[in-house]
């Protein structure tokens, strides 16, 4: 399968959205709303639930199935009170002691002058440093788009996991496409040259694991995110020094074959 | 650490400096440029004197060589990861030879130079982002030299006072150049939580991936008058809503407004007020 068919496929509004992994991993989830300081934004879905017996903090970007849904969502294009609501939620997670488990799927953050004026730059700059040190275990999972910045504000974890037909990038391929051959319409070459799918992210190092899609949004899909996600938590809980690891983790990241002086 | 000597490349950029245009050449006359906000014409040896800074008060581009002379004490500045240069992670079309072109013509070697030098006698690290350099783009190179100036800084209990000018992420470098937000930011983070203060300055233009990390994270964040400070951009944002942007959108003075600048300050007195913060900073540690 080519990268710009993945790309697509990654795009489908048939594809479960992050509400329906929360439905189907979680016991007793409450939703938990805005960011305490502006709104609450539709775009991103917060709340705490169990998983097993485990009590967790969930942050899913939700990009809705319908056209209604699909426009309240943002199509899944957070604001910065999105951001600011998923902060809020992880340090309370933090304060109790509960990890955190992203599911992300987005193009990316919302584009818009309201988004600008709340500072869409500095609140996903601001998630970028606070998750680096929350002393938690926090794992993501790409879902879907993992739109650039937009997505890496959710994605600052201990695992990183991509579904087998989820895309990871610093610009969408017809962005890319646009600005370096000023033709938006070669946007397959540029997915290609982009390296932005899951088997090319875990090839170049930057996420722990792809997980199989074959019978996505069946029972037992549901069950064996659980399982995984389950006994991934309890290995991280018994870590030492688990936010150095996490430094150490994005510190390689475009390090290798440079020797410090 | 090996310190590397500063290696002085004197280059006159005052031609590239800004988006005025250069007048025709004609007998007996300076070379000069057109100011784009009061539309005058100003000779370089003037625009020179005064910092790249027009008689009417707009700030043109100054790059990172010139900036370290305005700023920095008098041969203070120690450069330092001199060897760092981007690779090619994901074999982009053209990278290499776009990067060797692009070496050649700037002098430099990336879109950061890094360093300790002292400002107003104030012993400190100092970063500074070179538009001339592919937009200031940040790739692994360039998230890699901040994050050790960080590093250095925390280790050595100093502050950093950093300008940021870029475009944002290298999309040449793909999905490792995204990385490099979370890399650079948890660089930063490990110095706030070590007591250590960090200034950032604002130059025209920051935007996109170094607007979402770094150059929002300083402590204290100040801001050249009339710089385009945004994360999307703006062409982005009235094609994706088809409203038209309000007055002054993006502009360090708006960013103030909403409550993201603490000071816009002009550039003749940047120095005086970089070293008044780092006095305050100094004394309170």
């Amino acid at each position: 399968m080519d990268a710009y068919t993945k790309v697509k496929l990654a795009r489908s509004s048939s594809r479960p959205t992050g509400a329906d992994y929360i439905k189907n991993i979680f016991r007793n989830f409450m939703e938990l709303h805005g960011d305490r300081r502006f709104a609450d934004d539709a775009a991103i879905v917060g709340g705490i639930g169990f998983l097993h017996d485990m009590p967790v903090t969930v942050v899913a970007i939700e990009k809705g199935h319908s056209a209604k849904e699909r426009m309240k969502r943002s199509f899944g294009a957070p604001n910065p009170e999105g951001y600011r609501k998923a902060l809020r939620l992880m340090k309370q997670a933090e304060k109790f002691r509960r990890p955190v488990i992203c599911f992300v799927d987005t193009s990316g953050a919302f584009c818009g002058v309201g988004a600008e004026e709340r500072g869409q730059g500095q609140a996903i700059a601001e998630n970028l440093m606070e998750m680096m040190t929350l002393d938690t275990p926090v794992i993501s999972i790409l879902i879907g788009e993992g739109g650039s910045g937009g997505a890496l504000a959710l994605s600052v974890a201990d695992r990183v996991w991509m579904l087998e037909n989820s895309v990871y990038s610093v610009i969408s391929p017809e962005g890319c496409a646009s600005i370096l051959w000023k033709d938006a319409k070669r946007a397959d070459e540029a997915a290609e040259t982009l390296k932005l799918t899951a088997q090319d992210s875990l090839a170049n190092g930057i996420i722990e694991d792809v997980i199989p899609e074959d019978d996505i949004g069946s029972k037992g899909y549901y069950r064996m995110i659980r399982e995984k996600l389950y006994s991934e938590i309890k290995i991280l809980k018994e870590e030492k020094d688990l936010t150095g690891k996490r430094y150490a983790r994005f510190r390689a990241f475009g390090s290798s074959g440079e020797e410090a002086k | 650490m090996a310190f590397l000597k500063f290696k002085h490349a004197p280059k006159n950029e005052l031609e590239k400096g800004g988006r005025g245009e250069i007048a025709p050449a004609e007998i007996n006359e300076q070379p000069s440029k057109t100011c784009p906000k009061c539309h005058k014409k100003i000779t370089l040896s003037a625009l020179w004197a005064r910092h790249n800074v027009c008689t009417c008060g707009y700030h043109f581009r100054m790059n990172s060589r010139e900036r370290i002379e305005l700023i920095c004490d008098k041969e203070s500045f120690r450069e330092m990861f001199t060897d760092i240069e981007s690779q090619d992670p994901i074999e982009f079309p053209g990278y290499i030879s776009k990067l060797e072109a692009i070496r050649a013509e700037s002098n430099e070697n990336e879109a950061v130079i890094c360093g300790t030098a002292q400002i107003g006698r104030q012993e400190c690290c100092v970063f500074v982002m070179e538009s001339y350099f592919m937009m200031g783009s940040m790739g692994t190179a360039v998230g890699e030299k901040i994050t050790r100036i960080f590093e250095y800084a925390t280790e050595n209990k100093l502050p950093v006072v950093g300008f940021t000018v870029s475009g944002g992420a290298r999309m040449q470098e793909g999905i490792l150049s995204l990385m490099q937000m979370a890399k650079t930011s948890g660089a930063v983070k490990r110095h706030s939580d070590a007591g250590l203060f960090y200034l950032t300055v604002l130059t025209n233009p920051t935007t996109g991936g170094v607007t979402a990390s770094f150059a929002m994270e300083g402590d204290i964040i100040i801001a050249e008058p009339g710089a385009t400070v945004g994360f999307a951009g703006k062409r982005v944002i009235e094609q994706t809503t088809g409203r038209s942007l309000p007055k002054g959108f993006q502009k360090s003075e708006f960013m103030r407004q909403h409550g993201f600048i603490d000071a816009i300050v002009d550039r003749s007195d940047l120095k005086a007020v970089i070293t008044n913060v780092l006095k305050i900073h100094k004394a309170g540690s």
